[in-house]
């Protein structure tokens, strides 16, 4: 069952009196349970791609579908309870409010969802105990490694069971070690809750890490591998 | 959530709050304890000018306000006292008076006074004079020649107690009508223009010398509480044997002063206007700043799915507790100001001159009213929840895309 379809799919930006085209019709499908590389130079239209599946930019033309739902003609209201119910992010930087816990950040989207206080709490710990962060639950962002704090966002995006995660360059800012940590989590949480992974990067590691991996060019589709068997 | 989140984000720059809190602090303050201040002026002067022989309500012969002269006094008041005594409520007082303009002299000196008749035990319980003595005694019953003078009069004319002064003035025969007093004491009044116009002698006294057998000039009532000035107004003027008099309230007898109490109303509402304004700017020039310095945030909230109003709700919530500190602690330093004052006043004796020309005592208590702290706070509380509005909807209407990707 495809997770994710994209059909035709065009995105041009506005830059001072220029029209940039970030993408020039992707066509693609994904897998439910995928763990999807989109690889690409930067400037390539990975970024734009991720955003357009995950509602937080519109295509000029073209067709998204996620979990059987077309995002073209979507509210903003709409596309906001996709992103809240259907969809998990994790940036490149700036993934947790500051001002709240590990916890609290991890249960902030329970919290927007309307899941009881009880429920939220159990969720939350469980799911910071699985990414290796048992003990740490009241620390703030400030206190937190970059690794843990990538830890605490993949922790976020996942406690709500969404359809699929989003993950935006999510290991630029580690290093190798703490970056090859994380792939290894977010597989574990793959394999083990079919967790649909799409990821946008230029890093060589998740790039090998992923079971499919998708070469932009230019805002056009270069290169389509599908490792899975 | 909201609150949390708001509480959380006001403390993320501490010296920026407190900048802010401090300017809704000083900002409450000032509108309260300035308030209470212009009200305790006020209140003064209702005072001063009730006790100044003003009373809540007044009943004249009907032409005496036009020409207060003697020929229009009050021939027979026994009847119109006696249903006075029964249509007023309970606990108040009245007291008859002769009131008439008079030439005070001595040998050094001579000046315009008011002389004024009074009935001396019903007089204490109406006006200030009862308790205004200072040196010698007050008038008794029985005082023919006695008389009351004020402490500046007395200090203009150079004389003292036991001193003779000799008032004249026209009778109800038209002619002229003189009389020795001697000086059994000397009252201190709040303003020394007091003491300088109004002389006290008995009602006997006065009627004798102006020939004026039983009558008066003018029957002075104290009510309980001025909140029944109206209700009895209406009733006395209701009363068929007081309808060929002339009752009125103080507000006009003293039509000035009525005119400064409605300044000072709208002077108080202006007040608070401007220092609003004053500090609605800071807020939202506060927490402009705050919003623009987490766009990012905002984008990864947008991101998450928080829904616009969602978004307006949280920044609502950080104004929300900054107002309510601000009101808080600017409402204990008001009342903490007001307590400090409530003993001492401010002394204004330096500026006695300019001050009594406009009604206002030589020392200022403040008075709190309620009402005025209420509005006070709900300005503060409520008009700064509105403003605040501007930069919670510029936080909503971020785009997620832009808002993460600003530097």
């Amino acid at each position: 069952m495809n997770i994710v379809e994209c059909i035709n799919v065009t995105k041009t930006y506005r830059q001072g009196k220029m029209d940039v085209r970030a993408l020039g019709g992707v066509s693609l499908r994904i897998k439910k349970g995928g763990f999807v590389a989109l690889a690409g130079p930067s400037g390539s239209g990975k970024t734009t791609l991720l955003n357009i599946i995950g509602g937080l930019d519109a295509a000029n033309s073209g067709s998204v579908v996620v979990e059987g739902r077309v995002l073209d003609n979507m509210t903003q209201t709409e596309l906001a309870q996709l992103r809240l119910r259907k969809v998990g992010f994790v940036f490149q930087s700036y993934n947790l409010i500051p001002v709240l816990s590990a916890l609290e950040n991890v249960e902030f989207v329970m919290l927007l969802q309307g899941v009881p206080a009880k429920e939220r709490l159990t969720r939350a710990r469980s799911i910071l105990d699985d990414v290796g962060l048992a003990g740490l639950y009241e620390r703030r962002p400030a206190e937190l490694s970059g690794g843990q704090q990538q830890r605490v966002a993949v922790a976020r995006a996942i406690v709500s069971d969404p359809a699929i995660v989003l993950a935006d360059e999510p290991t630029a800012n580690l290093d190798s070690k703490t970056g090859h940590e994380l792939l290894e989590m977010m597989k574990k949480m793959n394999e083990q809750k079919s967790v649909t992974f799409i990821f946008s990067t230029h890093d060589r590691m998740v790039m090998d890490h992923a079971r499919r991996l998708i070469l932009i060019r230019d805002g056009l589709l270069a290169d389509d591998q599908d490792r899975d068997p | 959530m909201y609150f949390r989140l708001g509480w959380r984000n006001i403390w993320r720059n501490p010296r920026r709050t407190t900048v802010i809190l401090t300017a809704i602090v000083i900002g409450v303050w000032s509108m309260i304890f300035l308030g209470a201040l212009m009200r305790g002026i006020a209140d003064q002067m209702i005072q001063n000018g009730i006790a100044t022989l003003t009373g809540h309500i007044q009943i004249h012969h009907r032409d005496y306000r036009n020409d207060p002269a003697v020929e229009n006094s009050i021939a027979e008041p026994a009847p119109m006292e006696e249903t006075v005594a029964k249509l007023l409520p309970p606990g108040s007082h009245w007291s008859a008076r002769i009131r008439v303009t008079a030439t005070a002299a001595n040998a050094r000196h001579a000046d315009g006074v008011t002389m004024v008749g009074i009935d001396p035990p019903r007089e204490a319980r109406v006006s200030f004079i009862g308790k205004a003595v200072r040196e010698g005694r007050y008038l008794r019953d029985d005082d023919a020649f006695g008389i009351v003078i004020g402490r500046a009069l007395a200090d203009k004319f150079e004389t003292g107690l036991g001193k003779k002064l000799v008032l004249m003035t026209q009778d109800t025969e038209k002619n002229i009508a003189s009389r020795a007093f001697r000086i059994v004491g000397i009252y201190g009044a709040e303003m020394e223009a007091t003491e300088k116009q109004y002389v006290f002698v008995t009602l006997s006294a006065a009627g004798e010398m102006l020939k004026l057998n039983r009558g008066i000039s003018e029957l002075s009532i104290l009510l309980p509480d001025h909140q029944l000035v109206a209700g009895t107004l209406a009733t006395l003027r209701g009363a068929p044997s007081l309808r060929t008099y002339d009752a009125e309230p103080w507000q006009n007898l003293l039509p000035l002063m009525r005119a400064y109490l409605e300044i000072y109303d709208t002077f108080i509402f202006l007040w608070y206007l401007v220092v609003f304004i004053a500090m609605a700017f800071g807020i939202v020039n506060t927490t402009l700043m705050a919003i623009f310095e987490r766009i990012r945030e905002f984008g990864l909230l947008k991101s998450l799915g928080m829904k616009p109003w969602w978004i307006i709700k949280e920044v609502l919530a950080e104004s929300f507790f900054l107002l309510l500190i601000g009101i808080i602690v600017g409402n204990i330093l008001s009342f903490l100001s007001v307590l400090m004052l409530m003993n001492h006043g401010i002394d204004l004796t330096r500026f006695a001159a300019g001050s009594e020309f406009a009604g206002i005592s030589r020392v200022i208590y403040p008075s709190i009213y309620g009402r005025d702290v209420l509005l006070a706070n709900l300005v503060v509380f409520i008009l700064g929840l509105v403003v605040s509005l501007y930069p919670a909807l510029k936080a909503a209407r971020f785009k997620p895309v832009e808002a993460l990707a600003h530097v």
